[in-house]
């Protein structure tokens, strides 16, 4: 037999960590199709027998209200699972059985799993669980989900329950006369006409028309329309009635008496508390010094900013390990294969794409890893909690602070990991609004194009330049937000309120897993994609390539060069020492000037260069050349990029992003560039289309509409942004 | 006793909630955090820029925006 064990309980309530208690690394991880709420399966066995367990999404409810309610629901009455195991924090008892209520309403084989018995004792929770088992009339099984305490009794009991194959029988909980009154006429109609029984109980119908949840009332209309409308019918006269007499609607009443059927089954003797109610735990002692006024913030500070450190010193030397790998593979390539286009394409494409995936792998396990010991520690329940008022004036959240300072809120972050981090944030609006801004923030690969054109054109105040444009970049990253809040993210704020848990350490097994799940998503996600666009950037930079006719022209002026140079001199330069004599460096020097003038040639030929050039007339308004343009092209693939092929179409050859002075003196002396046009380049490239890694990360998080939307929107209000500089800096002659 | 909106609750009052005067998500999401008439709640403290509150409900913390707490009516203890 194959049992199928759902998992379902409250945020903070151990779910995570019983599932990986119970199924180890036999993990499945993928996105409910469409939106990117978990699907995790995992796999175990007990007594030989083969079981398949499904971690539900952590919801304190079951409304049609969030996608992961609406998940938790539809796997449940879709895929029928043989038993639900309802995990139930045992020092917050009465919170978390208002979850199982409605598991009892909707009449799923349940049994649960009383956790942190350890954490409750401490508290001073006396239980006794064979009574809460009798009132309930539910298996109930302690475990300790950190330390693996009960799993085996948990999983006996499952099974001895999925082994009974009862039918969904909703329990019958009171909502009082009125309710109670118009439930037996809903269910009457419900029975009599088989109105959805094949998928719900039809007590369970009746209550979820009374609560008027939409998802039920839409099925309910399509399933048969006449009976649909009478039922809707003997709600609205109920709801009128509730209305007049008490002034709420039934689904408050309805919650209220789940609440008040937990508060009877509680207070019989389940639960006995020996300390008093507002006795301070070591939790609300560290939040006395972590939440503190003056000192919260600042500790908060300083959290972040050790994250930060963390994630970009420690992920430099794996980032620079794997650089240094794909450049020797290049090499390798470079000296095995004859020169042509399959080479380039190797190389430049294949080489280049995947070393840009591979590249940001330790980037995103050291950030997860990060912000895993935030989140499992409870802490970044307090950032959001203090960081909230300045957000919320921005239409955001307060978890959406992580996001930006991975970003590049601190200069030199990395918006793909801050796309990814977006994650933390359960508000749908506030969390779009999030991913969509923190690609405006000046990640570490735009900082190599800032250091160039601030380091030739504001050389003595390089470092407040460089500080300017990091506060000019949250400001713009804030107030974007905003605008799309009120414009195409409209809508009242999600409810804020949320719990904050208490501390705990963190178990290395879950940081572990949590950081491996992210980071193989990623590699599996994006990883196709990117390669291809990689390959397509490529052949944008590479085709159609030079003129037969051009190509003799080069040749004929190295000819030339050659025959300039004594047979000796020639022979030295062959013998490719690394130094050379006065003579033969002279004719490196020429022959050197011929091919980067041919890769201009070749660059200025190609797609990318077409585009540019036929842009010109237009992105004159901002300055930008053809040049200019052909490197924001290329600024597509990685924004560093621009800085090599800016060199390229100077002709100056392989430029070294860390090295870009000499290209930096070149701009100075070009009659197209002068200060002006350097903040409106800068402007433009810092608020211009994300990377593609980035967008396709957007994509991933959200879909294919909001990438492009990223890339239109993003490129649009960069070109108004440099247009205004570039018009309003000339106007006052300030170049 | 008085009844006053959580919003204008001190930093450790604490009394029983009376009634909860929204309804739609905001009602509903309130509702289902135990938040309901009958609930004993304290003010556990603000954030650094005083808003949103802390609160202690069910032997749990919970937060929320002074816009949602204007919303939930509290006949507090005298202190």
């Amino acid at each position: 037999m194959h049992l199928k064990i759902a998992l379902a309980g409250n945020p903070n309530a151990g779910k995570t960590t019983l599932f990986n208690q119970l199924t180890g690394a036999r993990q499945h991880v993928g996105n409910y199709p469409g939106i990117t709420v978990d699907h995790k399966e995992g796999f175990t066995h007990h007594n030989g027998e083969k079981i398949t367990i499904t971690d539900l999404p952590g919801t304190y409810s079951m409304t049609a209200y969030s996608a992961e309610e609406l998940v938790s629901r539809d796997y449940l009455v879709n895929e029928r699972p043989d038993v639900v195991i309802d995990i139930v924090d045992s020092s917050n008892l009465e919170r978390n059985l208002y979850l199982t209520c409605q598991f009892l309403e909707l009449g799923v084989p349940l049994v649960i799993a009383l956790n942190m018995i350890d954490v409750a004792k401490d508290r001073g929770i006396q239980l006794n669980i064979k009574k809460l088992e009798i009132l309930l009339g539910v298996p109930i099984v302690p475990i300790i989900a950190r330390s693996g305490f009960g799993k085996e009794d948990l999983l006996e009991a499952a099974i001895d329950t999925a082994s009974k194959n009862k039918a969904w029988i909703s329990r019958d909980i009171s909502y009082g006369k009125d309710l109670d009154t118009t439930l037996t006429e809903l269910i009457s109609l419900i029975s009599k006409h088989n109105f959805l029984t094949e998928t719900y109980p039809s007590r369970y119908t009746a209550i979820k028309y009374l609560e008027n949840d939409e998802q039920i009332l839409e099925k309910g209309q399509q399933y048969n329309s006449d009976v649909a409308n009478k039922l809707e019918k003997i709600v609205s006269k109920t709801t009128e009635h509730t209305q007049k007499t008490l002034d709420v609607y039934p689904e408050a009443i309805i919650a209220d008496h789940r609440y008040g059927y937990i508060k009877s089954i509680v207070r019989q003797g389940v639960e006995k508390r020996t300390f008093d109610a507002d006795r301070l735990y070591t939790s609300d002692k560290i939040d006395k010094v972590l939440t503190n006024r003056l000192m919260g913030p600042a500790i908060m500070f300083l959290v972040l900013f050790s994250l930060y450190q963390f994630t970009f010193s420690l992920s430099e030397m794996p980032v620079a390990w794997l650089e240094s790998f794909f450049g020797w593979l290049g090499g390798v390539i470079e000296n095995s294969l004859p020169d042509g286009l399959i080479k380039s394409m190797i190389i430049s494409g294949i080489i280049g794409g995947v070393g840009g995936i591979l590249g940001f792998v330790p980037l995103i396990m050291f950030m997860f890893f990060g912000i895993a010991i935030l989140e499992d520690s409870g802490y970044l329940a307090r950032v959001a909690f203090m960081m909230d008022r300045v957000f919320r004036i921005f239409g955001l959240h307060g978890s959406s602070v992580m996001p930006f300072i991975v970003s590049g809120g601190i200069a030199g972050g990395c918006a793909v990991p801050g796309v990814m981090a977006t994650r933390t944030l359960r508000s749908p609006k506030e969390r779009m609004a999030t991913m969509l801004t923190v690609p405006f923030m000046n990640c570490g690969a735009k900082i190599p194009v800032l250091a160039l054109l601030i380091g030739a054109f504001f050389a003595e105040n390089k470092a407040l330049y460089m500080f300017l444009f990091t506060l000019l970049a949250w400001l713009v990253a804030l107030l974007a937000a905003k605008f799309l809040r009120v414009t195409i993210l409209r809508g009242s704020p999600t409810p804020f309120v949320m719990e904050l848990p208490p501390y705990r350490f963190p178990t290395l097994r879950g940081l572990i897993i949590h950081t491996w799940e992210r980071t193989y998503q990623y590699i599996k996600k994006a990883g196709t994609v990117i390669l291809g666009i990689s390959i397509l950037l490529w052949a944008l930079m590479t085709f159609p390539g030079l003129d037969d006719q051009y190509l003799t022209v080069f040749e004929e002026q190295r000819q030339e060069t050659l025959s300039r140079f004594s047979p000796e001199t020639i022979a030295s330069l062959d013998q490719g020492s690394e130094t050379f004599s006065g003579q033969t460096q002279g004719l490196a020097d020429k022959l050197g000037e011929i091919n980067n003038s041919q890769t201009e040639a070749a660059l200025r030929n190609s797609i990318a260069g077409k585009v540019g050039g036929a842009l010109e007339p237009l992105t004159m308004s901002a300055g930008f050349d053809w040049r200019t343009n052909i490197a924001l092209i290329g600024g597509f693939a990685a924004k560093e990029v621009i800085v090599s092929t800016l060199g390229t179409a100077y002709s100056m050859g392989e430029v070294d992003a860390e090295e870009p002075a000499s290209l930096g003196e070149r701009l100075k002396n070009d009659s197209n560039w002068n200060r002006v046009v350097a903040v409106a380049a800068l402007i433009f490239i810092m608020f211009y289309a994300p990377c593609f890694i980035t967008v396709v990360c957007i994509a991933k998080e959200s879909s294919w509409k909001w990438a492009f939307f990223s890339i239109c929107f993003n490129t649009f209000f960069a070109f108004l942004a440099a247009v205004a500089v570039y018009q309003i800096g000339m106007f006052f002659q300030l170049g | 006793m008085q009844t006053v909106t959580l919003r204008y609750m001190k930093k450790n009052q604490s009394g029983v909630i009376k009634a909860i005067k929204v309804n739609g998500v905001l009602g509903r999401r309130l509702r289902e955090m135990g938040l309901t008439p009958g609930t004993r709640i304290s003010v556990c403290g603000r954030a650094p820029l005083k808003d949103p509150v802390a609160i202690r409900v069910l032997n749990s913390i919970l937060t929320l925006r002074n816009n949602e707490a204007e919303h939930i009516q509290v006949e507090v203890q005298d202190t």
